[in-house]
């Protein structure tokens, strides 16, 4: 089942300098589709387009095989009627009426038998139980954001739209926000689409991408693939790029102040985090804190020495010098950056054995990764004890002071 | 106020407050609709209705009076049916004072309408779509209630403006004390009158009075309701 999208629209005049949309994706239902790109790039339009907010010049969009829009046989569902819960940058509460009501306005209008999570639930589910009887102009726009989220639930929908919902609010609002968003798409169980062009909030939410430039489809596929791809800039270009591995906790170890992390095909370590055993998270591995060795290394600080293979090699953007290796672990990707003399030294080509080091404080538990209770991003952070490594076949005990590694 | 006004100088008061009140009543919801077309309306022939609209501000108000006399007038084309079918006649009666003011404040509560539906952000309208909400039900649940100030401060300025309609009032309705005798009716008549100074100094001042309060209304009622709208925190 999916939501299979396919638009073509112009703005402006014909011909002219006018911007030209001609985007088609499938988005897996249920699931997380992020719309990723620079502003500008249509990923609104697209939004818009499938709420019924804009007619497309030409396109279907059709969601589990319903079509709401089919400019070639005349369908065209009113917004009204397509059940989508439009989640906006700019929050849109009604002034008028109080939070409560706000809240409600969906909810009094979802088509009979429609079911979804009730009013309370919601409530909870967001933390705005002491905000029913305020009027919006007195919220903090995160709070306004969180009601604007219980407003779009509350709808009853088939589908929830997202049109990056936490872009206007600042850093710390951002962080108070998102957990509330991991919350509501592990709850809900309904497909999502979320516009945005913030990489974190792709890491943090999202099950696949599509990635859009200048109005057109460059790349979709899952968020893991996509990542560790070196042919687009969009992705490796940034000092953060690099793999995703899909985590699940495995065991604390609070004497040392470390935990363990299972993923296909390994397992890591890193500081201790604040999820349970049991937990799944998603941690980003940066390129630029990978290192590779032919050999099996000994005397190291770095927990984790995972074997890999070489999968491919590829140049850096923007940095003539320096080199990406792609990496094999089991069936997950990771990405090394490094120098050209360094392929050239080590003799580095595709299909051979390699062993991947990655500092455990190359992960981050700042206020982003901790606050959400599933899956979470990582970033460079802060020092951490010295232990042995994290995965099997590579664990030879590693007993040195923090240094540098990559 | 009754032993220091005369008792048909008090009767042209009342029927200044009456015409003015009949006259906002009879044309606010034809203006509200009329603002509504006019300001999300795409229809052919938009320009000549909004030049329609905005007639009474610009030709002279005896030429409106004149062209409601042709129109309603007893042997005029409308006013002939009115007569024959329900027995109603406009011409020098309290509600034709009350038609002819109607027609001259049109414009000011359309444009003050207009105003108000211009400040309603149209994301708030699209928001309420996609809840479920259809057209008319987006009108009434959202557009509605943040148009309201607008509605309320055309409404008021309608009525201080209906108090002092002289022309159009005096041509299509006359002048008839008790009947078609308005405030500014009765001061012109005073002005006429040997020795009716002091009378229109009364009146001129009741006049002053009214259209001062009714200003002061009208912003007491817009801060309250930019309040409850949300506008002021």
């Amino acid at each position: 089942m999916a939501l299979e999208v396919a638009l073509r629209h112009r703005f402006g005049r014909s011909g002219g300098d006018g911007f030209a949309l001609d985007a088609a994706f499938a988005a897996p239902t249920p699931g997380v589709t992020a719309l990723f790109g620079p502003s500008g790039c249509g990923k609104s339009t697209v939004l818009a387009a499938v709420a019924g907010l804009l007619r497309p010049w030409k396109g279907r969009v059709a969601l589990d095989g319903v079509a709401m829009l089919d400019t070639a046989r005349g369908v065209f569902v009113p917004p009204e009627r397509r059940r989508c819960g439009v989640v906006f940058q700019d929050a849109r509460l009604f002034p008028h009426l109080s939070v409560g009501s706000n809240l409600r306005f969906g909810l009094r209008r979802a088509p009979r038998g429609a079911d979804g999570p009730g009013f309370g639930a919601v409530v909870a589910l967001l933390g705005v139980g002491h905000l029913l009887g305020r009027r919006p102009a007195g919220l903090s726009g995160g709070e306004k954001q969180r009601v604007a989220l219980g407003r779009a639930l509350l709808s009853r929908p088939r589908l929830l739209l997202m049109d990056e919902p936490l872009a206007a609010l600042d850093a710390a609002r951002r962080a108070e926000v998102l957990p509330f968003l991991a919350r509501l798409r592990d709850a809900a169980g309904l497909p999502i689409l979320y516009v945005t062009h913030a990489l974190d909030e792709v890491d943090a939410l999202a099950d696949s991408l599509v990635l859009l430039e200048a109005g057109r489809v460059v790349a979709e596929g899952s968020v893991e693939a996509l990542s560790v791809r070196t042919d687009l800039p969009a992705f490796s270009a940034r000092r953060d790029a690099g793999g995703l591995l899909h985590c699940a906790v495995l065991e604390h170890d609070a004497a040392r102040g470390l935990t363990r992390l299972g993923f296909p095909g390994g397992a890591l370590v890193t500081p201790l985090r604040p999820e349970p055993a049991g937990a799944r998270l998603r941690l980003r591995v940066r390129a630029r804190d990978v290192a590779v060795a032919t050999e099996p290394p000994r005397g190291l600080s770095v927990h984790n020495v995972l074997p890999a293979e070489l999968s491919g090699v590829a140049p850096v953007p923007g940095a003539q010098h320096e080199a990406f290796l792609r990496l094999a672990v089991g069936p997950s990707a990771l990405l090394a950056r490094v120098t050209r003399d360094a392929v050239a030294r080590l003799g580095l080509r595709p299909g051979m054995a390699v062993w991947a080091l990655v500092k455990s404080v190359a992960f981050d538990h700042g206020p982003e990764a901790a606050a959400g209770d599933a899956r979470t991003t990582g970033e460079a952070a802060p020092i951490s004890p010295p232990v042995r490594g994290g995965a099997a076949g590579a664990s030879d005990p590693v007993v040195s002071a923090v240094g540098t590694a990559g | 106020m009754e032993a220091w006004l005369a008792p048909e100088e008090w009767s042209a008061v009342r029927l200044s407050l009456e015409v003015a009140a009949r006259s906002v009543a009879v044309s606010l919801v034809p203006a509200v609709l009329a603002a509504v077309l006019l300001s999300r309306g795409r229809f052919p022939g938009r320009t000549l209705f909004d030049a329609l609209v905005h007639l009474p501000l610009v030709v002279p108000p005896v030429v409106v009076g004149w062209g409601l006399l042709m129109l309603f007038g007893v042997r005029g084309p409308v006013g002939s049916l009115l007569h024959e079918w329900f027995g109603v006649r406009l011409v020098f009666t309290t509600e034709g004072a009350a038609l002819a003011t109607a027609v001259m404040s049109f414009p000011l509560i359309v444009r003050a309408v207009r105003l108000g539906l211009d400040g309603v952000d149209p994301g708030l309208e699209a928001a309420a779509g996609t809840l479920g909400a259809g057209r008319l039900d987006r009108f009434f649940a959202v557009t509605l209630p943040l148009m309201s100030p607008g509605i309320l401060a055309g409404a008021v300025t309608a009525f201080a403006a209906g108090l002092g309609e002289f022309g159009a009032v005096i041509t299509f309705a006359s002048n008839i004390p008790g009947e078609t005798q308005t405030l500014p009716l009765a001061i012109y008549s005073a002005t006429q009158t040997p020795g009716g100074e002091a009378a229109a100094g009364r009146l001129a001042l009741v006049s002053f009075v009214l259209a001062v309060s009714g200003l002061l209304l009208a912003e007491l009622i817009a801060r309250r309701m930019g309040r409850l709208l949300g506008r002021a925190g």
